[in-house]
């Protein structure tokens, strides 16, 4: 990592106020305040953005807070590194296309043909996530980010069915990838950048890495498991 | 211009199961083998090591140990009137690469295809007759019968230690073991594994409702067991990261901790990694091999390896797209249902029933790649067609495999998919559901095979693979039958919520993940006109070539592939050294 020691706080300060959607400008007062995660709980991924541009970053935070809100159950997505996640994704091999066959000729395909976009993935989602703004701007006159929750929950669930016209990006690819990046991103190993403090992990009762259950299949059938969940960085 | 290597008696292309069998006979018997492989080697230590193997998205979500489809991929179309586009990043089905092959990352579910499944042609026939073959299904007996083929069944199961319960030792049912199954020479080598709670729960209820379940039969180790070639496998620990990922505790039988290290044993085999086999050459008459060229993926570098015998031990696909790139075999020809290489291209049908129990916790992480509880009594020949119009069946599961949550997060139909409302269900029902699927046969379809692509090509200028293929009415009945009696199972376990019934029911996509069992394109028969490859797998146009693997199926049955592949690796290689190295020629009079 190229920006290590380099808090999250201070990578704010210092990029202004392009990627400052975290807190009070995100014009959303009617969603619950997000809980901070626990001080024990650094980052193992150092803040900032490797891909994201900050009109890119400020999109990704709103919309995986939108997905992972704050309640009482865990932190928002941005605040478990969701968006970091995701950035570091793009800004990786899977999204420059490793793992897929990107030669032509190009043709558009059936549905059950699957993914025949000319785009690796880094590029479906800036192109994507521009087409996105471009939309919301027509339609609202303010970007994603800057949605009321209403607006921005008709945004997504359009999204989802794959409604939203979009230029060059068919708009349910879109969302089958920002959806799994984000939820990737809430229940992956923390070392890729999100799940901070294993909260997706505590959230659905996953015991992580440690998985010697030979005994524990008799003695807790029927029975609820518990133990602090433990993560690569745990056992390195 | 490609190096001219040393000959050796015998090149194995590919190091997954098949090859590996292959090259342990083979250098026991004394020939000089060498194996192909095309991807990398991997070792237990340390590559399956904790706590870095224990990552869902490095290994299941992003596909570390499986083909990389930008090198090399295969182009679909559901029907010959579209236009077959790349399959461009996995999904259906994976495929995997390196020494080990996807006997790595499979799952360990082993079974025994019945003797009906080996001669099913015949045994529609004379218990429905001919006229309940469907229009273009292309039916058809193995030339081998259970019975000829059970002695190498249980050389697999006893070389890859299979826990597990007989239900018929010698044609006495015993009881706990499926008693459809057909008459086995011994038990399992070990006993089944520990069951879960949903497994506990599936079987009774199923007991309830008349039918016969019995223990998923596992290559998950149920104790530490030694193999008859020596070679020590460890005690499963119910881990839950099975299928995807290597086993660190060298629990789940793969040919890297089995097969392969016991050839390695003989000073006459020798692997050869990284090395990228493009195409069989033949001899100028067409009718015998001279062995094969290969690309050193490190270095660009070509090389012939010329050799007595070639034998093809790649993933099927891979075989029957080496077949149809060296020109071996007639290729098969929808139109006029002539020609035979990329004929019987067959798939399965999936479906889940998914329940809820608000009142029950299930640990899903405590699982094994194979721990499960299966109903047979619904697959092959088990029961009476006649009143449902359809030919094969599906064995019906509680599956207790894993509970890795970017992939595992079951929710009741109607919960929202992100929110608070999402969160609050994610965490609330990942303790409490408890799956059924069914796994279904398909049978061959005059219009479902495999072929070159004429536009798209691999990264060595080779056309790629195309897939044609669809589900057929006759599946669409099947999977709805058998997913109704999924469903009637998971309402008997009495669940707070239970998934609305889903059987296959739309045409065939290759995007969502269903089965990596692709079978067919160079099937075994008795007539060359009809079948790529004869009783031992031996080419019919080209008598030192054998083709080895799930390739062979002339259909595909409601099972796991592997027990019958291993089947025929062993039996195949028995061929090989008993009959074929003694008279070198073909096995069967074409």
């Amino acid at each position: 990592m190229t920006d290590e020691g380099l808090d999250r706080r201070r990578f704010l300060g210092a990029i202004g106020a392009g990627a400052a959607t975290l807190g009070a400008d995100v014009a959303d007062a009617a969603e619950p305040a997000p809980i901070a995660a626990s001080p024990a709980a650094d980052p193992v991924a150092p803040a900032g953005y490797q891909f994201l541009n900050p009109d890119e970053a400020a999109f990704m935070e709103a919309f995986v807070d939108h997905l992972i809100p704050a309640d009482a159950l865990s932190p928002s997505g941005t605040e478990l590194g969701v968006a970091v996640y995701a950035d570091r994704q793009l800004a990786g091999a899977w999204g420059k296309g490793a793992r897929m066959y990107l030669q032509g000729p190009w043709r558009k395909g059936t549905p059950n043909q699957g993914w025949q976009s000319p785009m690796a993935p880094a590029d479906l989602v800036k192109a994507g996530i521009a087409a996105l703004d471009a939309h919301c701007r027509r339609v609202a006159k303010l970007p994603f980010e800057r949605l009321a929750p209403d607006a921005r929950e008709e945004t997504v669930a359009a999204l989802a069915q794959g409604k939203i016209e979009l230029d060059g990006v068919p708009s349910k690819l879109l969302f089958d990838t920002l959806y799994a990046l984000a939820t990737e991103g809430l229940f992956a190993d923390p070392i890729y950048g999100g799940n901070r403090d294993k909260a997706g992990w505590r959230l659905v009762g996953f015991p992580g890495v440690i998985a010697t259950h030979a005994q524990d299949i008799e003695t807790y059938r029927g029975r609820r498991y518990e133990a602090e969940p433990m993560s690569i960085a745990d056992m390195s | 211009m490609a190096t001219k290597l040393k000959p050796v008696d015998v090149v194995i292309v590919g190091m997954g199961w098949t090859g590996g069998i292959l090259a342990k006979e083979l250098s026991d018997a004394g020939l000089t083998v060498l194996g192909l492989e095309r991807g990398v080697n991997r070792t237990t230590e340390p590559d399956f090591s904790v706590p870095m193997i224990r990552d869902e998205l490095r290994y299941a979500i992003r596909h570390e140990l499986y083909m990389d489809v930008s090198r090399d991929t295969l182009t679909f179309r559901n029907a010959a009137r579209e236009t077959a586009l790349p399959m461009r990043r996995l999904g259906s089905f994976l495929p995997g690469e390196g020494v080990g092959g996807a006997g790595l990352h499979w799952n360990g579910q082993t079974y025994r295809f019945s003797p009906s499944d080996h001669r099913l042609r015949t045994r529609v026939t004379e218990r429905y007759g001919e006229t309940f073959i469907p229009e273009g299904m292309q039916l058809a007996d193995w030339p081998m019968s259970y019975d000829e083929l059970e002695p190498y069944y249980d050389k697999f199961e006893y070389m890859a230690g299979i826990s597990g319960q007989a239900g018929n030792i010698r044609g006495e049912t015993v009881e706990g073991g499926n008693p459809f199954e057909g008459p086995r020479s011994r038990g399992y080598p070990n006993p089944p594994l520990k069951a879960s709670l949903s497994g506990v729960m599936y079987e009774a209820a199923a007991r309830e409702l008349g039918y016969h379940p019995f223990p998923r039969p596992a290559a998950n180790m149920s104790r530490a067991y030694v193999n008859p070639d020596g070679m020590s496998l460890g005690e499963c620990q119910y881990c839950g990261h099975c299928e995807n990922f290597g086993c660190e505790a060298n629990a789940k039988a793969s040919p890297h901790i089995t097969v392969i290290p016991a050839a390695q044993k003989n000073a006459n085999f020798s692997l050869r990694t990284q090395a990228w086999v493009t195409r069989v050459d033949l001899h100028p008459d067409g009718k015998r091999a001279k062995g094969v060229t290969y690309t050193d993926v490190r270095t660009g570098e070509e090389f012939e390896q010329p050799a007595d015998i070639v034998a093809l031990c790649a993933y099927g696909l891979g075989n029957v797209h080496l077949m149809l790139l060296s020109g071996i075999g007639a290729p098969y020809d929808p139109e006029t249902a002539t020609g035979v290489v990329g004929k019987g291209y067959c798939y399965q049908l999936t479906s889940t029933v998914q329940t809820f129990f608000q009142d029950k916790n299930f640990n899903p992480f405590m699982g094994a790649g194979s721990l499960g509880v299966v109903v047979d009594d619904f697959n092959g020949d088990n029961f009476d067609h006649g009143p449902h119009g359809f030919i094969g069946g599906a064995s019906i599961i509680n599956a207790t495999t894993h509970g890795r949550p970017i992939a595992y997060r079951p929710l009741p139909p109607g919960t929202p998919k992100w929110g608070s409302q999402w969160k609050a269900a994610a965490g609330h029902w990942y303790g409490r559901a408890a799956s059924i699927g069914t796994q279904g046969s398909n049978m061959a379809s005059r219009g479902n095979y495999l072929s070159l692509d004429p536009t798209y090509r691999n990264a060595f200028g080779q056309p790629l693979l195309r897939m044609t293929y669809d589900f057929t009415e006759n599946d669409f009945k099947q999977s709805a039958f058998t997913t109704r009696i999924a469903h009637d199972i998971g309402r008997a376990m009495g669940p707070t919520h239970i998934s609305p019934l889903a059987p296959k029911s739309s045409s065939y996509s290759i995007v969502p993940y269903q089965s990596t069992h692709n079978t067919g394109g160079a099937i075994t028969g008795d007539d060359p006109r009809t079948s790529a490859v004869n009783r031992y797998l031996q080419s019919w146009d080209v008598s030192n070539l054998f083709v080895v693997g799930a390739s062979a199926f002339p259909q595909n049955a409601g099972y796991n592939p592997t027990g019958a592949v291993g089947a025929l690796a062993y039996w195949t290689a028995d061929a090989i050294r008993n009959r074929y190295v003694a008279a070198p020629g073909p096995l069967v009079p074409a």
